[in-house]
């Protein structure tokens, strides 16, 4: 029996949460002018870049990072022009696609990301229970088939955070890479184009009546952030081992080379088990203390949907 | 220094030796091989000094706070204020941040022009490009940057090299490397700016270990022989299509010519692709080599590819200069002086 789910009627398209990954700027810029491509029967599909000033500036962010700005302290909190770019335009974001939480936020936001590990097409989840996402996410994978498209799930009490994208009910994320900041590749740019192609076309559908049967959709689920190798100073004193350096998503096992020494030192992964590494070498997370992050293989079934 | 006129022979010219070195990284602060290495030169400075011959590394972190902040700048490109015209003047309390820093990094390897400046600068970068290891240079005829050239491409054979030159014939010099009595750049990618590739740090450092090397080599009294290497010398850009109003790129570099640094650009082969799905081909009457394809950084300064022609130029043999040429040269002054 199917599980009987509100039509997802109200879908945003976020560009430009990070400044400087471009797809997604030039994506919803494109269908800001010319909204042709993403019009979808029983959608109202609204493509919106969420930060202006750092879009302007091509840089990720102008006073704090705007994908981690959501929390529930910040949507509240009073000050007004001195609160951070970043957190008063979080409220607005929210005041217009929300209220989080709520009944009446968006029913989906898609947010447009790059990153320059080497992860290739990757979808963001952030509720194993979320099964109009799961559907969506298996409909794009059968559909861009053989070229792929993999699930990373963050569900994790400590790691989880407040993305833009968690305003509405349904929240999807897109990472495409590996790309540059401030770069466009094109083949980037069109493997993004593509996917939300297909999970328009799955929307449209879902709201037309079809019903979705049950499938398998084979996650990665986050389990570890991993720092580099620092010194007493805090600086770094190693680099992501040649061996591991885009191998994103493939198994890295213990004794595995995982870090190289400035002066050519292997320092090997001494976890318990066997584990997928993602964002590999991300440009924007020397910062937040990441060299990458590990994930585990899961299988969630997801229950048989259709319009209420 | 100028070549002697008699290029090719077997005879090698005698040229002063090398006391100074400044190898510079962090000069745009988010290219990390170059701000990690020097850091890594300092740590070990001990070691750099081992090196004897009486030469001196001097090892600078050129942009500190645009390392700090992982930024290109903080106010405006460094790599464009080595001008004769910004170097002098003075500081004054609005000068943008890398005006100042400009000064004083004159001030420390120069003054540009003077008997006093460094002998070798090697400025060290990195490019989104997939452009391997290149050697950039203003001239395409100092014999130094040539031979060191020469020197790379035989030691690391299993990393594309190439020599690109500027021909600055018309401009004046404005970067870094041209404070040096000689200079160069010394460019690897490809590598997202902000972030370390571990194979690209070992290739930038293995590349400063073999200039220090030649070097080393060279004052020693080492003959090098003459020869000839490949020189690419840069004869325009192309920049990206641009909306007319608020001039954001309209299309992006074709998947075609994407990563494909130094391979021959034809007439009519695909350059862009627009967002609609067309391709623009290149209309030049030249085939000529592309390279710094899609090289982030220069989006703001309008270049989407730049375009070089390839020749071979001929390299003499050389040595240092024995004590009694020295001498003689000293003689060859001081006699001028007694006669003006």
């Amino acid at each position: 029996v199917a599980a009987r789910l509100d039509e997802a009627r109200r879908v945003a398209i976020f560009g430009g949460t990070h400044g400087n990954e471009m797809s997604g700027v030039m994506l919803v810029n494109l269908w800001v002018q010319n909204n042709t491509e993403v019009q979808r029967k029983g959608v109202e599909v609204q493509p919106f870049i969420t930060n202006p000033k750092a879009v302007e500036k091509c840089t990720r962010y102008v006073d704090t990072d705007l994908n981690r700005a959501f929390t529930p302290e910040n949507l509240s909190t009073l000050g007004g022009g001195d609160l951070p770019y970043e957190v008063r335009r979080a409220q607005e974001i929210n005041r217009m696609f929300g209220p989080k939480g709520s009944p009446e936020a968006y029913d989906v936001i898609f947010d447009l990301h790059n990153t320059t590990s080497n992860m290739g097409c990757t979808l963001l989840l952030e509720s194993s229970k979320d099964h109009f996402n799961l559907q969506m996410m298996n409909y794009i994978q059968k559909s861009i088939f053989p070229a792929s498209c993999l699930v990373l799930l963050n569900e994790h009490p400590l790691l989880k955070y407040s993305t833009s994208r968690s305003v509405a009910k349904h929240p999807v994320g897109l990472e495409v890479g590996p790309q540059p900041q401030g770069v466009l590749r094109s083949n980037i740019f069109e493997s993004m184009r593509d996917i939300l192609k297909h999970a328009l076309d799955f929307i449209e559908l879902f709201n037309a009546g079809m019903e979705f049967p049950p499938c398998t959709v084979e996650v990665f689920r986050l389990s570890e952030r991993i720092d580099y190798p620092r010194d007493d100073n805090g600086n770094i004193i190693a680099m992501v081992h040649p061996n591991l350096q885009d191998c994103d998503w493939e198994p890295l096992n213990p004794g595995d080379p995982m870090f190289q020494t400035f002066d050519g030192k292997t320092i090997h992964y001494q976890g318990s088990g066997t584990v997928y590494p993602t964002f590999i070498n991300e440009a924007a997370y020397y910062e937040k203390q990441q060299a990458f992050a590990t994930t585990r293989r899961e299988s969630l079934v997801a229950s048989a949907i259709r319009k209420a | 220094m100028k070549l002697h006129e008699s290029q090719g022979g077997t005879h090698p010219q005698g040229q002063i030796g090398f006391s100074r070195v400044a190898i510079c990284g962090g000069t745009h602060g988010n290219e990390l091989s170059g701000v990690y290495l020097v850091r890594e030169m300092q740590k070990a400075e001990r070691k750099a000094k081992e090196r004897g011959n009486d030469m001196e590394v001097i090892t600078v972190l050129s942009n500190p706070r645009a390392v700090q902040r992982g930024l290109r700048y903080i106010d405006t490109d460094l790599n464009r204020c080595f001008t004769h015209a910004m170097l002098s003047g003075s500081n004054t309390n609005d000068a943008p941040y890398e005006i100042i820093r400009s000064r004083e990094l004159n001030a420390l390897l120069g003054p540009k022009g003077s008997r006093d400046a460094v002998d070798l600068v090697c400025d060290l970068h990195n490019t989104t490009a997939n452009m391997g290891l290149c050697l950039i240079s203003y001239s395409d005829s100092d014999w130094l940057c040539l031979h060191v050239f020469r020197h790379l491409q035989r030691q690391m054979p299993d990393v594309p090299t190439r020599f690109i030159h500027f021909n600055a014939t018309n401009k004046e010099s404005y970067s870094l490397d041209s404070v040096g009595k000689h200079g160069f750049a010394l460019e690897a990618g490809p590598q997202p700016h902000g972030v370390m590739r571990s194979n690209i740090y070992t290739t930038m450092k293995m590349g400063v270990e073999h200039v220090l090397d030649w070097v080393c080599l060279f004052n020693s009294g080492f003959v090098f022989e003459g020869g000839s290497v490949d020189v690419y010398t840069v004869v325009r850009n192309i920049d990206y299509p641009r909306d007319r109003d608020t001039h954001n790129i309209t299309a992006a570099v074709h998947p075609q010519l994407q990563d494909r640094d130094f391979c021959l650009l034809y007439p009519e082969d695909p350059l862009f692709l627009t967002l609609s799905g067309e391709t623009l081909r290149y209309k030049g009457k030249e085939p000529l080599y592309p390279f710094f394809i899609n090289e982030c950084a220069y989006y703001e300064k309008g270049i989407a590819v730049s375009l070089a022609r390839k020749r071979r130029v001929a390299i003499p043999a050389i040595r240092v200069q024995t004590e009694q040429e020295q001498q003689a040269k000293k003689d060859e002054c001081t006699s001028e002086e007694e006669e003006e």
